[in-house]
């Protein structure tokens, strides 16, 4: 039996860190995600970890990689704007492949936007913020206990994929309150990146040869490397104009891609006969699941689709649902994104509906619910 | 050869990627005589920087090295530091990648006075990318983004990195050579954030448009216009225009290293707890 | 990675006499001229874009060339007799 607390979303995620073997945070203040910090600001000197407010959102997100590359599993958290910001040395911690964790507390946007009022509006952000091809994990809990969860769970999918792993939430589910239980140390499988046997002379940062995911090796560890942002061979030094740019990409993108069975998680309700699915995740899919409650309640044969990891995008699953329902409804919290991915993958076999919302409030049950009817 | 620099330059990568003329070699052999000089093990050293012709230096020798994005080599620096306090991190930099778009990083790093070494190398120029001006272009020189001369105002590195906090601050040259090894390596045995800029002469996007008429024309230039501080100091008033000093520039012992006072937190939190329990 | 003999791997051209050996690696010269310039005693000449020994005797081995080439292309090897034996040695590597 583990503890039980009653903890904020972002509290939660803190949690999640810090069971998961976190011990570097880098950040900067921005809410939503102010809090998730101020956690870790509190906890982690108290364990010799390290905690550090950088001067800005781009040194924090360098900060992270450079303490992943000395062995630490690091953490970073933000919302849109410094999610922004961070792109770039995103992608290098994608091509570099630095495992770390990257906390997007999605508010209100585009700019400013409305940093109190929740969004889902960085979701295809997520997927294509950071320029050139790239392997992405984005993982949307809904609960508090799932953020614990899906934190852990990010951590062991950036230590086993040596890949940043995005855990996307919006402001509502951060800033809500609800009872987690936190295992007991040992409950939850933890997973380290796997590092290099191999005598020094020979070890190669990026060597295929071992796997579409080559052990890492720490700086200072006695395994000497070159680690650079631009296109690298196996030995870490730059290639230009070489067959192995375009292999080495299709590498990592397959680390990903090509591991969906192990990535892929997704909550169904009453989803086995449902007549017409709501694809939903996050606050919305909160809302989703009441809406299937009441349609229900009134007759309707409705289930929901709750995706716990967006990218991969659980492809096969939706077109699946699609051979079977009338219809699928897709609330979310922008003026349409991840719809788009729920059309492509429906090829047409349903309807594909969205409802749309951008004003600083969650999509209700009742909205779902009216949807719901429309489209039956 | 006075020095053997097999030992420290990785296998099959010489000749390095820096033109006829470029004083980046001069300044390279100098930091390895230096580094070796210190006895500090090759695993126990990290080498970072952003992007630019300076900042391909890491490449070249076998360290633990790291080559991050444009201006952002401190705050990768810092990570690495922060896990790692008890090794040895340096970066090496260009003079558009530290004070132009790093110049955030450069000023926190200096107030954090974290224990990196931070050489800086400035050919007053950005030189990878064909020439542009750079905030140590001179004024009036000709750069592909000053066509008509250059009238954006410069920075004076060691200023800033004083002004900002910086606890060692240096300045030397690639025609200075020797004092050069010296600068380096009290750079290096500084605790605290060191800043040591080290001029160096781009011919070819920057010699060559400004009537400079060869590289060892630039050296001696850098003969002339940087001299070293006591030299600097005995010149007349009217004299110093156009001349700036070389050496140790600002020191200051026993100011507060970031790890330190971070870590010396960490071991106070735990005896409060050993303490109370 | 293993760290070869970076620079003694590389075809030198070398020339001596009894007092020291210049050594010269022609893929790594660039023809940058600095130590042809700079050479206090007018040892060295560009021909052909690269640098050449034309008057060795004139060389004291100040290390002038060798310490302001960027690009590991020359080296001065000052040979030290022993007064006692007469046996000629190179200058130590490291010193």
């Amino acid at each position: 039996m583990g503890t039980f607390k009653l903890l904020q979303g972002n509290e939660a995620c803190a949690e999640g860190a810090l069971y998961a073997g976190c011990t570097l945070f880098a950040g900067y203040p921005i809410t939503p995600s102010t809090e998730v910090a101020e956690y870790l600001s509190r906890r982690l000197p108290l364990i010799g970890g390290a905690f550090i407010q950088m001067e800005d959102e781009i040194a924090a997100m360098a900060a992270v990689i450079g303490g992943s590359l000395a062995g630490a599993k690091a953490l970073t958290a933000t919302s849109g704007p410094g999610f922004s910001l961070k792109q770039e040395n995103l992608g290098f911690g994608m091509l570099c492949e630095v495992p770390c964790v990257i906390v997007d507390v999605m508010r209100g946007g585009p700019s400013t936007g409305v940093p109190t009022g929740p969004s889902q509006s960085d979701i295809m952000q997520c997927k294509w913020g950071t320029h050139g091809d790239h392997p992405v994990i984005c993982l949307t809990p809904a609960y508090v206990q799932e953020i614990f969860s899906e934190t852990v769970r990010a951590f062991n999918l950036a230590e086993k994929y040596r890949t940043p792993v995005i855990v996307a939430f919006d402001e509502v589910v951060g800033h809500m309150r609800e009872k987690i239980e936190i295992p007991d140390k040992g409950v939850l499988p933890l997973e380290n990146r796997r590092r290099p046997t191999c005598p020094p002379s020979e070890y190669k940062p990026f060597d295929e040869t071992k796997g579409d995911v080559p052990p890492m090796a720490d700086f200072f560890s006695g395994y000497r490397q070159h680690i650079t942002g631009l296109n690298h061979a196996s030995d870490g030094f730059p290639v230009n104009a070489s067959p192995r740019i375009h292999t080495d990409e299709q590498r990592l993108i397959r680390k990903v891609e090509g591991n969906r069975k192990d990535i892929i998680r997704y909550e169904t309700v009453m989803l086995d006969d449902a007549e017409v699915a709501v694809f939903a995740y996050g606050v919305s899919g909160r809302s989703g699941k009441s809406a299937v409650e009441l349609a229900r309640a009134a007759g309707i044969k409705a289930g929901l689709f709750r995706p716990l990891t967006i990218w991969p995008f659980p492809e096969e699953e939706v077109a699946a649902l699609a051979s079977r329902v009338s219809a699928i409804v897709v609330p979310e919290l922008s003026l349409g994104q991840i719809i788009y991915e729920v059309d492509r993958c429906a090829k047409g076999k349903c309807r594909v509906e969205g409802i749309f919302r951008v004003d600083g409030d969650p999509i209700t049950p009742t909205q779902i619910f009216d949807k719901i009817k429309e489209v039956k | 050869m006075s020095f053997d620099y097999d030992q420290y330059i990785r296998g099959g990568k010489l000749p390095h990627i820096w033109c006829p003329g470029c004083t980046y070699g001069i300044v390279f052999k100098s930091l390895l005589r230096a580094v070796d000089s210190l006895k500090i093990p090759k695993d126990d050293i990290a080498l970072v920087s952003g992007i630019g012709c300076a900042s391909r230096l890491p490449g070249y020798v076998d360290w633990n090295t790291l080559h991050t994005t444009h201006g952002r080599a401190l705050p990768f620096a810092t990570g690495l530091k922060l896990v790692r306090p008890d090794k040895k991190v340096m970066v090496v930099s260009g003079d558009g990648d530290a004070t132009a778009i790093g110049g955030n990083h450069f000023i926190h790093a200096c107030r954090r006075n974290i224990d990196i070494t931070v050489i800086v190398l400035n050919n007053f120029i950005y030189g990878m990318t064909g020439g542009q001006h750079s905030p140590t272009t001179p004024m009036g020189h000709i750069a592909t983004t000053m066509p008509y001369g250059n009238v954006d105002p410069i920075f004076n590195i060691p200023e800033l990195a004083k002004g900002a906090g910086a606890s060692w601050v240096g300045r030397g040259t690639a025609y200075h050579v020797p004092a050069l090894d010296k600068l380096i390596i009290e750079a290096i045995q500084h605790k605290g954030l060191s800043v040591l800029e080290i001029i160096n002469a781009c011919p070819t996007t920057h010699g060559r448009r400004n009537k400079f008429k060869s590289p060892t024309d630039m050296l001696l230039w850098m003969k002339d216009t940087f001299l070293p501080i006591t030299a600097f100091g005995k010149l007349p008033p009217e004299k110093t225009a156009g001349k700036f000093p070389t050496g140790v520039l600002f020191k200051k012992e026993g100011a507060p290293e970031y790890c330190e006072t971070y870590y010396g937190l960490v071991e106070r939190l735990k005896k409060q707890r050993e303490k109370g329990a | 990675m293993a760290n070869q003999q970076v620079t003694t791997a590389e075809k030198i051209e070398a020339i001596e006499n009894p007092t020291v050996k210049i050594s010269i690696i022609p893929r790594y010269c660039k023809g940058c001229d600095i130590c042809v310039k700079l050479c206090p005693t007018q040892v060295l000449a560009m021909e052909r874009f690269l640098v050449k020994v034309v008057d060795i005797d004139k060389c004291n081995a100040c290390m002038l060339c060798e310490l302001r080439c960027p690009d590991f292309a020359i080296f001065i090897d000052k040979k030290i007799v022993d007064k006692k034996t007469t046996e000629v040695q190179e200058t130590p590597k490291g010193e």
